[in-house]
């Protein structure tokens, strides 16, 4: 269940360095703005999903009420920039707001665990949806708040496509950094303890509703930057990011890649974002797809498609090392594919 | 002064909405554990079936009935043949809901396109009645009836008979009382599709006052999220009080201080949630 990444470190290594190569050359190779944009878009979403994961994967607490967090930070962004105030300033404010956000968030809904949780998650993400969309004298209501201009962090300009993607390929490389840093520390230990078996954490003396406090504001912290990055990416936001829909988008993100992982909620960043573009090219039903991808998921791959992938590679491989040698080389390129493209971000 | 007392009357009658509302999703709640993030479709569907049946000049009971009746059979078929797949995995089950609340939102929006409906009342509840002075909607204070004439059905059902007791077996302890040989799988679905009915039911009501559009589904729902928060999970008469201070709060909320509306509406819930983090009148935590 625990960071199956630790486990089998040389394949690892060599796969981070081959994607890492990836990422950094990708705008080379794909050329187009537009599908720059979606690899934007992915590694945006990535860092949300990783932020969720904290508490769903690691904590055990599913919220569904992370896009309240998320729009907060963009919506911070997008009013103090519109206030006139500077890109720096507008960040850390975003940052701070979403941190207190996040603390209120936390104190309410760790008033219970499981199923309670997310029932309260829902209704403060909510609550913060009608604000947005009601309280039009702030938030400019329906209509949503133009961003006019995206940083430009030590004199580069983020104004084009290929300089957005690598301000976004750094934040997310930090928030990568950090989720593993988190992962191996005694922190994530505690918080995957206090997942595990609350009661045993309490009896050693640990402080459960602190280390879930703390894993909150955590969460919270990375939402916050990831809506920051959205609003400079779409410089606009409006109420439709704080619904229920983005929560859900995100908690299928962490869900489909398998939870607990740090490959999962990116490979279900890319999935959701890919498909979300893809689809609303040719339908006008995502909604309908995503639901229809969540009750498949639910039903059919639970464990989600990285640690479902990872499970079929091993019984491929031990498949594969035992006697018969020549039928199974037939079937190993099959269960590959979803294998590596499971472990490549 | 009138303005109070028009606001006092829409409040009750979104009150007695909340409650055919929420009735269910405490029931189901307190039953299977689960928060059915399905209800506020229910509640959206059931309304569209409705506005459907009034198109076709069908009378507004038989329609408000046949709603109902039709989505206790949809209701009861998602518990039997989706959630019962998944039975003990509670996530998977309140995710599965989720997902079934998009495809539901999106179909409606296919086919019931997203033009606001608006049914006329009932013929003979159309118009207001004069007392003291003031004028009062007729069709707002039916609903208040309709709603307060469901919950002593509820209670009697829940509370007076075979059935009922069988159902507060399963709330107190699902285990236990399949032990002692009470069908608990069946009511589950009995439940599932009760608490579908008395959404569907509430939708078609609700209509001539709310009126159906697409986004009803999740305005719904955090509202049945906070009246159960507040009252109490598979207590209907937490879900009674809850809807009352909800209908109260939201009506009053949004005439008084409109940008913040939905803050009041949070408020309860933080004081309920840190002094009594049960509810009202739940007996188990959340």
């Amino acid at each position: 269940m625990s960071a199956p990444v630790t486990r089998r470190a040389a394949p690892g290594v060599a796969l981070l360095v081959i994607a890492l190569a990836l990422l950094a050359t990708l705008p080379a190779w794909v050329g187009n703005a537009y599908y720059i944009n979606v690899a934007s878009q992915i590694l945006l979403f990535a860092v949300f999903a990783l932020a969720l994961n904290v508490l769903v994967g690691y904590g055990g607490l599913v919220s569904l009420g992370h896009a309240g967090l998320f729009a907060v930070a963009g919506y911070t962004t997008a009013l103090m920039l519109q206030a006139g105030q500077g890109h720096l300033a507008a960040d850390v404010a975003a940052v701070g707001v979403t941190l207190v956000v996040s603390a209120v968030f936390a104190v309410l809904a760790l008033r219970a665990t499981g199923i309670g949780f997310l029932m309260i998650t829902l209704a403060l993400g909510q609550i913060l949806w009608g604000i947005a969309y009601r309280w039009a004298n702030l938030t400019n209501g329906d209509n949503g708040v133009n961003v006019s201009t995206r940083p430009a962090p030590f004199g580069i300009s983020l104004a084009g496509a290929q300089s957005f993607y690598f301000a976004t390929l750094v934040v997310f490389l930090l928030a990568l950094a950090t989720m593993a840093l988190f992962v191996r520390s005694p922190f994530g230990a505690s918080l995957r303890g206090a997942r595990d078996q609350a009661r045993r954490m309490t009896a050693l003396g640990y402080n459960v509703w602190l280390i879930r406090f703390l894993a909150f504001l955590f969460s919270g912290f990375w939402s916050g930057i990831a809506g920051i990055l959205f609003v400079y990416y779409n410089q606009f936001i409006s109420p439709q990011i704080a619904a229920l829909q983005t929560s859900a988008e995100v908690l299928l993100m962490v869900i489909s890649g398998g939870t607990a992982t740090l490959a999962g909620p990116i490979v279900g960043a890319a999935i959701v974002v890919i498909m979300k573009n893809v689809v609303s090219a040719y339908v006008v039903r995502w909604n309908m797809v995503l639901g229809l991808i969540f009750v498949a998921i639910i039903t059919f791959m639970p464990e989600g498609l990285v640690p479902g992938s990872a499970r079929l590679w091993r019984w491929a491989w031990r498949r594969a090392k035992t006697p018969q040698k020549t039928a199974p080389q037939k079937t190993t390129p099959q269960m590959t594919t979803p294998a590596s493209r499971g472990d490549r971000p | 002064m009138t303005l109070w007392i028009t606001l006092a009357v829409n409040s009750i009658a979104l009150g007695g909405l909340l409650f055919l509302l929420s009735a269910g999703f405490s029931l189901i709640f307190g039953l299977m554990r689960i928060p059915n993030l399905m209800h506020g479709s229910f509640f959206m569907l059931g309304a569209y079936f409705g506005v459907s049946l009034l198109n076709h000049q069908v009378n507004f009971w038989v329609a408000a009935l046949a709603s109902g009746a039709a989505m206790a059979v949809i209701g009861a078929a998602i518990e039997r043949l989706l959630l019962r797949r998944l039975a003990g995995q509670e996530l998977a089950q309140v995710l599965l809901t989720l997902g079934l609340s998009f495809i539901v939102a999106d179909l409606c929006l296919m086919i019931w396109t997203g033009d606001p409906w608006q049914p006329p009342p009932p013929p003979d509840l159309r118009g207001a009645v004069q007392f003291a002075g003031l004028y009062f909607p007729i069709y707002r204070l039916a609903i208040v009836v309709i709603a307060v004439a469901v919950a002593v059905a509820l209670w009697l059902l829940v509370d007076w008979t075979r059935l009922g007791a069988m159902i507060r077996a399963g709330v107190d302890d699902a285990p236990i009382a399949r032990v002692v040989g009470i069908p608990v799988s069946l009511l589950f679905t009995l439940v599932f599709g009760l608490g579908a009915a008395l959404a569907a039911f509430g939708g078609v009501i609700g209509a001539p006052y709310l009126s159906v559009y697409p986004g009803l589904d999740a305005e719904m729902l955090p509202l049945a999220l906070i009246v159960v928060i507040l009252g109490g999970t598979g207590s209907l008469l937490g879900a009674l009080v809850g809807s009352f201070i909800i209908g109260f709060l939201y009506n009053f909320g949004q005439a008084m201080f409109p940008d913040l509306a939905y803050v009041i509406l949070f408020l309860p819930m933080l004081v309920v949630l840190v002094l009594r983090p049960q509810g009202l009148f739940g007996k188990g935590t959340l």
